[in-house]
Formats: structure tokens, C-alpha cells, sequence
């Protein structure tokens, strides 16, 4: 069975419904379980669940300490190309965006490898739009291949790839996935995907199962939120990990909690989130998913990453760039959005130690792959 | 409806039983009617297939029950195989709950060889419940084989003691895509009350019943434990509070 049979079983609106109507019982009689059900998930999204929202936050942090002890792995995204064909309209890197576009040559992107890597990151992920002239599997396995020795983990945040892709990208020493499908509304999907090989959301949605069935052992999903209805969405994105975290258990799963930031083309959130529901979010998904990687990316603002470390994140981005050739160059044009949090990897590592927290950059290592490329 | 469901084929009743161990015929069948079963799982090595006349299977109305055939007694996978074979040759369903015990003192199964046997039987067709210690990557691997099901043990066989397995069987039901039935070892009612509790699927009993004194009245006492434990866990159980102090308090910074 696919994520596509299960989540064809629910109406989003329905759940949307079923969501709103959950009473502070419910919530409570959520939080005294230690497994949840569907329908506890829903009482913890709820706005009934906003007045529990401190106890919610003791237990997802005692559940984190418990499972990862108290760690953050740092690591960086790494962009390649801007340079893509689809119409995502909250996208800086939309086809119809007049932005300066660049793809990087293999020299370029080793520069900038060796900046994050001289910044102390070990792990990285490559990003790139959609756009089969500027980068394909070739092109990508082969940057793969270059930058290989300088990381112990290189995941990807590209255009989906069939099952042989992801196996050429395992071959090339790709370790992870990460995908979001942005948003589990379908009619809203159509709407912001209006052309472009995105527009296509189940091809999207069954992505992760093509990564973990071809051998990737690290695998994100996400809703980009500020698109569909957040509580909704969180409901969709648990469903979905959990899903493939029992049909693909060799895998370990992560869940992304990123929001709409300013972008290039000037993309307004359809329905922004505040702070306090986003912290209910993060818990309530901890809450579901004990073991689950729990992502934040600079898109945040200092001030909240350093307030959520302790709530149930364990892994983030620092010091990140989100134009291709920015670390190396310093130019930011032709970035995809705006960050928050523009401190600097070695600043960021000084907080989380100041919060009695570890900054891991090392956790992973390449003698897991089973094939070397 | 709350059915079970196992390889597309749905079961009102969540309590499968064993056929051994009784004393007579006649104490079997009156334990069946009383237990609400619809599966009863018959060792192969006890019953004579090829003989219409069979004492035992003669009593059975397979009308009303899943004949589910066991390899009880195999010590290795190949043995297993050849008495599923054996058994839809002679006119059973391809349904076989896999067990492979060589261990002959505490009946314990061999995870090695259930896994082999259960890819070869459902390479060949069987619908294939294997009896397993509580192990979830051993269910996890045999669920990927396609097994049906994945039946892992309260306790050693024929011992009574309830879910001695507890944790491990609640990891399980947890991760599993396929039914779990918890087999063996279950003695009382409350026991599998609390596996249904938990959330399993389905339980099998045998030696509580058929051992008893009174096996109808026990059998129907364990179809009480099964369908109150299944109606808790649909209701929705709450679990024994937390006494946690919040210490610091973590949303404080939160302004809006």
C-alpha cells in the first residue's frame, strides 16, 4: 500500500473539521498516551490544544532528551542551480521570476564545498530547481562524486527521480532525501503548482517511497507552511512519516518545519503561522514521531532557533546561503529566499553549547553505503 | 463494523483457537461454539487428511470454521514446507500458520528457518501466519516476505504467564502493516484482554482452554477478555498519568 491509497481515504476538509471540533479532553487524553492514534494527533493540532501548549512542550522535549540526548546536528544546504521550469508561485526560483540565473560547474561547486566544509559542516544537502538542461541525474551524480570526500553525508533536495535515479544517486554516494509536498490540498496544490513537472501531485507525493525504495537511509518530508491550513497539513505530513517509517524501517525518517519566507516574485503566506502554533506543531509531531529527525532551517529568526532546541528540533541548517555560488562569491542574488537567522555556523555551535546542548557535525559515514561510487 | 481482516478475508471474532490438548472430541467442539471463533488452527502432524473419517476433523464444520493447518513439530524449514504442501494437497485451504520449533523443551520458533520457510510458501501461493518470538525486525522482515500476518508470543507455549513479551509485542503492533495475533502463552482471560488492549489484532489461545476444568466456560470467558480488551482500545484508553513538574517553563518566550 502507497502514502497515495492512505491519504485517498481522507477529505482534507473533512479532517479540517474533525480537527477543529477536538476539546481540551481529547487533547488531554492525547497527551497521556504514549502511542498515538490519528485521532490523537488531530486533538494535539487543535486550537482546543493551544492551552496545553506548555505541557505539550515538556513531553516533546522529554521524549527528544530520551531518544536523541541532547544533540543538534548541524549541517548546510548547498545550492547548485536556480535554474528551473516550474511555476511554484511562492518559489524565487519560478520559471517566471526575472532572476539572474546560474548553474555551477563542477570547480564552482567544489569551491563552495570547501567553504562549508572549512566551516566544520560534514553534512550537506544539494539543492537544485527543476530543470533537466542545467542539472540531471548525470550532472548531479557527478557533483556527488567530487564533493564525496569532503562530506560524511550528502543528501538532495532536487526534482523527483524515479526509482533508478535515486539508485544512481545511492551509487554516486547520496545517503539522503529530502522532498516536500509543499502542501496536501490537493485543489490548493493545482494552484500553486500551475505547470511545470510539479504540477503533478502524485508524483510528488509517492517520491519519498521511490528514494527509500531505492536504498536512501535518510528520508524528509514537509509542508511548506503558510499554504495550507497548518493544522491540516501537520495532520498529512505525520500520516505520511509514519507511513514510511514502517514501510521502509531501514530508513530513517525527518520531518521539515519550513515556513514562507520573503522571496524573490514577492509570494505573501495564504495563511501565515504564528509563532505559538508553530511551536504546537513541532511538539505535536514529537508527540507522534519519537524517533523522527526534526528539522529547522534559517528561515527562522535567531531569537526562536535558540528557543526551539530544546522542544523537540534535532537537526539545523546555519550560516546558510540559498543562491548558488553565494558561499565562495558572497553574492546573494538569484537566491530562492530570504534568511533569518544570519549568524555563522560557529556562532550558532556557541548556543547550543550555551543551552547545554551538543552541536554534532559528524553523523554519519560513508562506509554505511553498500556500494562505493 | 470492527472486522478483522487477514488477506482480504474479514472475521467477526478476534479469538482463534488451538485444537489440542483436549480431552475428548465433544470438550473441543463445545470449547469452539462457546469461544465465537472462526479460525481453528489443527496440527498436521495430528490429523490423518487423507481420511475422510479423521476423528478429529470429521467433528469440525468447515462451514463455520477457517481450517488453519500448522507444521507444528517441523524442526527446520524444509519440513514446514513439505507438510503446507502436503496439506493443500489434500484438499486445504493454501492458509498455514507457520511454525518451526526445533527446540523440543520449550517449543520456542527458529527465526532463521520461519523466514526461509515463509518466502517459499508464499513464493508458492499460501497465505502464511508465522508463529515468532516477539521480535519486531524478525515481523518486519517476514512481513516484507508477504506473510499475512505476524503471530508473536506472550510467553513460551503452553506456559500461562501472560504477555511476558509485553514491550517487544507493543513494538509490533506498532510498526506492523499486517495483523499481529498474539499466540502462546496467554493463561487467563485478562491476559489477552490485555493484548487487545494494546492493540493487537487478534489472539490465539489453546492450552488455557483446553486444560481447564470447564474448557466451554473458559472459552467463553476469553471471548469476553478478547472483545472487552478490542472494545477499550477502540474507545480509546487512558493511560496512567505522569507526575512531571514542569520545571522551566519552555513557551514562555511565546508572544503572539
Amino acid at each position: 500500500m502507497t502514502f497515495l491509497d492512505q491519504i485517498s481515504r481522507y477529505d482534507y476538509r473533512d479532517v479540517q473539521r474533525a480537527i477543529n471540533s477536538k476539546t481540551l479532553r481529547d487533547v488531554d487524553r492525547a497527551l497521556a498516551c504514549e502511542r498515538l492514534r490519528p485521532d490523537d494527533l488531530m486533538a494535539l493540532l487543535s486550537p482546543a490544544a493551544e492551552e496545553r501548549i506548555e505541557a505539550m512542550a515538556q513531553k516533546a522535549h522529554r521524549i527528544t532528551v530520551q531518544r536523541f540526548g541532547r544533540t543538534i546536528l548541524l549541517y548546510a544546504p548547498l545550492y547548485l542551480s536556480n535554474e528551473c521550469s516550474n511555476g511554484c508561485r511562492y518559489c524565487g526560483f519560478n520559471a517566471g521570476n526575472q532572476v539572474p540565473r546560474r548553474t555551477l560547474d563542477l570547480d564552482e561547486i567544489e569551491r563552495e564545498a570547501l567553504v562549508l566544509h572549512d566551516k566544520g559542516f560534514r553534512h550537506i544537502l544539494l539543492v537544485t530547481g527543476e530543470q533537466p538542461r542545467a542539472v540531471d541525474n548525470e550532472a548531479l551524480a557527478a557533483a556527488v562524486r567530487r564533493i564525496r570526500p569532503l562530506f560524511s553525508s550528502i543528501a538532495i533536495e532536487v526534482y523527483p527521480m524515479e526509482t533508478d535515479g535515486y539508485r544512481q544517486m545511492v551509487d554516486a554516494g547520496v545517503d539522503g532525501l529530502t522532498i516536500y509536498q509543499e502542501t496536501y490540498d490537493r485543489k490548493l496544490y493545482a494552484e500553486m503548482h500551475p505547470f511545470g513537472k510539479k504540477s503533478d501531485y502524485d508524483w510528488r507525493l509517492l517520491t519519498p517511497e521511490r528514494g527509500a525504495a531505492a536504498g536512501l537511509r535518510r528520508i524528509g518530508v514537509g509542508a511548506l507552511l503558510g499554504l495550507g491550513e497548518f493544522r491540516t497539513e501537520g495532520f498529512f505530513v505525520g500520516l505520511h512519516a509514519l507511513h514510511l517509517s514502517r514501510h521502509f524501517w531501514r530508513s530513517h525518517v525527518s520531518v521539515s518545519f519550513p515556513r514562507i519566507r520573503p522571496a524573490d516574485g514577492g509570494f505573501a503566506p495564504l495563511s501565515p503561522v504564528s509563532d505559538t502554533r508553530f511551536v504546537q506543531l513541532i511538539c505535536a509531531l514529537r508527540l507522534l514521531l519519537p524517533d523522527a529527525g526534526l528539522v529547522l532551517s534559517t528561515r527562522e529568526s535567531a531569537l526562536l532557533r535558540d528557543h526551539l532546541i530544546p522542544l523537540g528540533i534535532t537537526q539545523m541548517s546555519a550560516g546558510s546561503c540559498t543562491a548558488p555560488g553565494g558561499y565562495a562569491t558572497k553574492d546573494e542574488s538569484g537566491r530562492q529566499f530570504a534568511i533569518d537567522d544570519d549568524r555563522t555556523p560557529a556562532e550558532v555551535s556557541r548556543v547550543i553549547r550555551s543551552k547545554g546542548y551538543e552541536a554534532v557535525w559528524k553523523d554519519w559515514d560513508e562506509a554505511f553505503l553498500e556500494k562505493a561510487g | 463494523m470492527d472486522e478483522l481482516i487477514i488477506a482480504g478475508r474479514k472475521f467477526q471474532s478476534r479469538l482463534l483457537v488451538g485444537t489440542g490438548k483436549f480431552a475428548s472430541n465433544d470438550l473441543m467442539l463445545a470449547s469452539m461454539e462457546a469461544s465465537g471463533c472462526e479460525i481453528v488452527t489443527v496440527a498436521l502432524r495430528r490429523v490423518d487428511l487423507d481420511n475422510p473419517g479423521d476423528d478429529m476433523l470429521a467433528h469440525i464444520d468447515r462451514r463455520k470454521y477457517l481450517l488453519l493447518p500448522n507444521t507444528s513439530g517441523a524442526r527446520d524449514a524444509e519440513e514446514a514446507v513439505r507438510l503446507a504442501r502436503l496439506a493443500r494437497a489434500a484438499g486445504c485451504e493454501p492458509w498455514v500458520k507457520l511454525e518451526v520449533t526445533p527446540d523440543p523443551h520449550y517449543l520456542l520458533p527458529d527465526p532463521v528457518e520461519t523466514l526461509k520457510a515463509a518466502e517459499i510458501l508464499v513464493k508458492d501461493g499460501f497465505v502464511v501466519l508465522p508463529y515468532i518470538n516477539a521480535d519486531p525486525v524478525l515481523a518486519k522482515r517476514l512481513q516484507e516476505v508477504g506473510t499475512a500476518t505476524v503471530m508473536p508470543l506472550g510467553a513460551p507455549i503452553g506456559t500461562n504467564r501472560g504477555l511476558k513479551t509485553r514491550d517487544q509485542i507493543a513494538i509490533i503492533i506498532e510498526q506492523a502493516i499486517v495483523p499481529v495475533v498474539v499466540d502462546a502463552g496467554l493463561g487467563a482471560p485478562s491476559h489477552a484482554a490485555e493484548a487487545m488492549e494494546m492493540g493487537a489484532d487478534a489472539v490465539l489461545v489453546n492450552t488455557a482452554l483446553a486444560v481447564s476444568p470447564d474448557p466451554a466456560r473458559m472459552s467463553a470467558a476469553f471471548r469476553k477478555g478478547v472483545e472487552a480488551g478490542r472494545e477499550a482500545y477502540l474507545a480509546g484508553l487512558g493511560e496512567q498519568r505522569e507526575q512531571a513538574e514542569a520545571s522551566s517553563p519552555l513557551t514562555g518566550f511565546l508572544r503572539d
